[in-house]
């Protein structure tokens, strides 16, 4: 018998799996409004799931560079399936930074093979941008928790097993781990959203849900920021490269659609006006997958400038990525705005990258607020 | 370079403005916020390869270069 290796987790690996099972049916899933269980089951198969945690957890311990390329590959697929990798690899991300042995040990491995799958839950009805105006509550009860609150906006809030939830501690705010089977937890489903249509979005409302000691994760009073601050800064790495694959399936189907379609018997693709189009988006796809690259590279020397490198890195590649979806639409013409090709799906993703993990006005002032620091009086 | 004049050097090349002793408080300087409270644990962890327990990410240990350098001998000493 034959012994079969496992694979190597890479951007090779990543982008087969992706033209294999993920881009011919995204269009299909974005109309359905989710994804199916059987795609969820294939990437558990796959390994794709948080496949940074190291092996003894069942995870294959790959560094952050390629962490980066596998979404960017994923997203060139599907910005929704993309979005469920980022909220769980948010989770894993964090409870394997800040988790107890005990923690890790429960949950690393369920986390590792996608059996449980991890939600992120800070933004609320009344707070988005402004994450300290949350009012959901953790008060200390019966030696654990007791947590209230409404969530909203969770990416795959309908199906994960496992809620990564941002609360009013007593001193500060605090991150718990609570299952979304916890008696008084309760899911609304959010459908029919612009972008990230079959990201399975919730509401999700937490009434007097009683929870152990163990639901803490991290530390509580003057670190606690740093959980929410790291695990947004993988969010945004993630979102990051989601928006490099954007691009990158906008040049595919432009470059595509430009060779086949004529106007007035000449090609697109000879345009001048559609050929500057096609050239800021490779351009620009290179500079985003450089400034990504390097964010990758920074984290992987636990380098502390990777926070700032980061929020460049998702600056540009989002806000390049909904420029160019844009462009994509329009090299299209009506076809793009048909169900029939896929850049108006990118066109309506990309917006949402815009928004999340930090909006562009959020990522502005922090990226100006860096320039400004050293001449602070 | 003492492990007191690493610290006050990263914290000074954040800040250049911030002139601080190894004593000074730097929270009550008003530029810590969780960003750089990040930023400054990973620097410890990388400058002087540990890693930092949660039970010691406590304010009490940052607060000074003084305290961080006791916190990272402290931790260097275990794992030797
Ligand atoms: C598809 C999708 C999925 C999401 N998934 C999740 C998830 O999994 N978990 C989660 O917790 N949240 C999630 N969110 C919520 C997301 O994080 C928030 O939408 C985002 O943080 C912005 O908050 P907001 O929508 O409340 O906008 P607001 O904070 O109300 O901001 C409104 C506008 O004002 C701008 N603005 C805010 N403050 C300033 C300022 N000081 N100066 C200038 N302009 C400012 C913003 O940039 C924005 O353009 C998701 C959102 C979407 C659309």
């Amino acid at each position: 018998m034959t012994q079969q290796l496992a694979p190597t987790i890479d951007r090779a690996y990543a982008r087969s799996f992706v033209d294999d099972a993920i881009r011919p049916e995204a269009d299909t899933w974005d109309r359905a409004g989710a994804i199916p269980e059987d795609l969820l089951d294939r990437i558990a198969g796959a390994g794709l799931w948080a496949p940074f945690l190291p092996s003894e957890l069942g995870g294959a311990g790959i560094d952050m560079v390629t962490l980066g390329e596998i979404h960017e590959e994923v997203g060139r697929g599907c910005s929704s399936v993309r979005s469920l990798l980022t909220v769980h690899t948010m989770l894993s991300w964090a409870l394997q930074r800040f988790g107890t042995d005990a923690q890790i040990q429960q949950w690393g491995p369920e986390l590792a093979t996608g059996r449980t799958l991890g939600a992120f839950c800070l933004s609320e009805p009344g707070a988005g941008s402004d994450t300290a105006a949350i009012t959901t509550t953790a008060v200390p009860h019966n030696g654990g928790w007791l947590l209230n609150g409404v969530k909203k906006w969770t990416t795959n809030g309908q199906r994960a097993d496992l809620f990564l939830v941002f609360a009013k501690g007593p001193t500060s705010t605090i991150a718990l781990l609570v299952p979304s089977n916890a008696p008084g937890v309760l899911v609304n489903p959010i459908d029919d959203m612009l972008g990230t249509r079959s990201s399975m979005l919730a509401e999700i409302a937490f009434s007097d849900v009683a929870l152990g000691p163990d639901a803490l994760l991290g530390p509580s009073g003057f670190a606690s920021g740093m959980v929410l601050t790291g695990t947004l800064d993988l969010g945004r790495y993630s979102v990051a490269a989601g928006s490099v694959g954007i691009i990158q399936a906008c040049v595919d189907a432009c470059s595509s659609y430009a060779a086949q379609r004529r106007v007035g018997g000449t090609p697109l693709r000879d345009l001048p006006l559609i050929q500057a189009k096609l050239s800021d988006m490779v351009t620009d796809v290179r500079a985003a997958r450089l400034l990504l690259a390097e964010a990758g590279r920074l984290k992987d020397r636990g380098d502390a400038a990777t926070i700032m490198a980061t929020w460049i890195a998702k600056y540009f590649a989002s806000t390049a990525a909904a420029r160019h979806a844009s462009e994509a639409v329009q090299i299209h013409g009506a076809n793009g705005c048909s169900p029939e090709f896929p850049v108006g799906r990118f066109y309506r993703d990309a917006k949402v990258m815009e928004i999340i993990e930090g909006s562009t006005e959020i990522q502005r002032m922090t990226i100006a607020a860096e320039a400004y620091r050293k001449w602070e009086s | 370079m003492t492990t007191t004049d690493r610290i006050l050097a990263f914290i000074t090349n954040r800040f250049p403005q911030a002139e601080i002793s190894d004593v000074e408080d730097i929270f009550s300087l008003g530029y810590i916020n969780s960003l750089f409270a990040m930023e400054l644990v990973m620097f410890i962890e990388k400058e002087f390869t540990i890693t930092i327990p949660n039970d010691e990410l406590r304010i009490d240990n940052f607060r000074t270069a003084k305290a961080m350098t006791e916190l990272v001998d402290g931790l260097r000493s275990a794992v030797v």
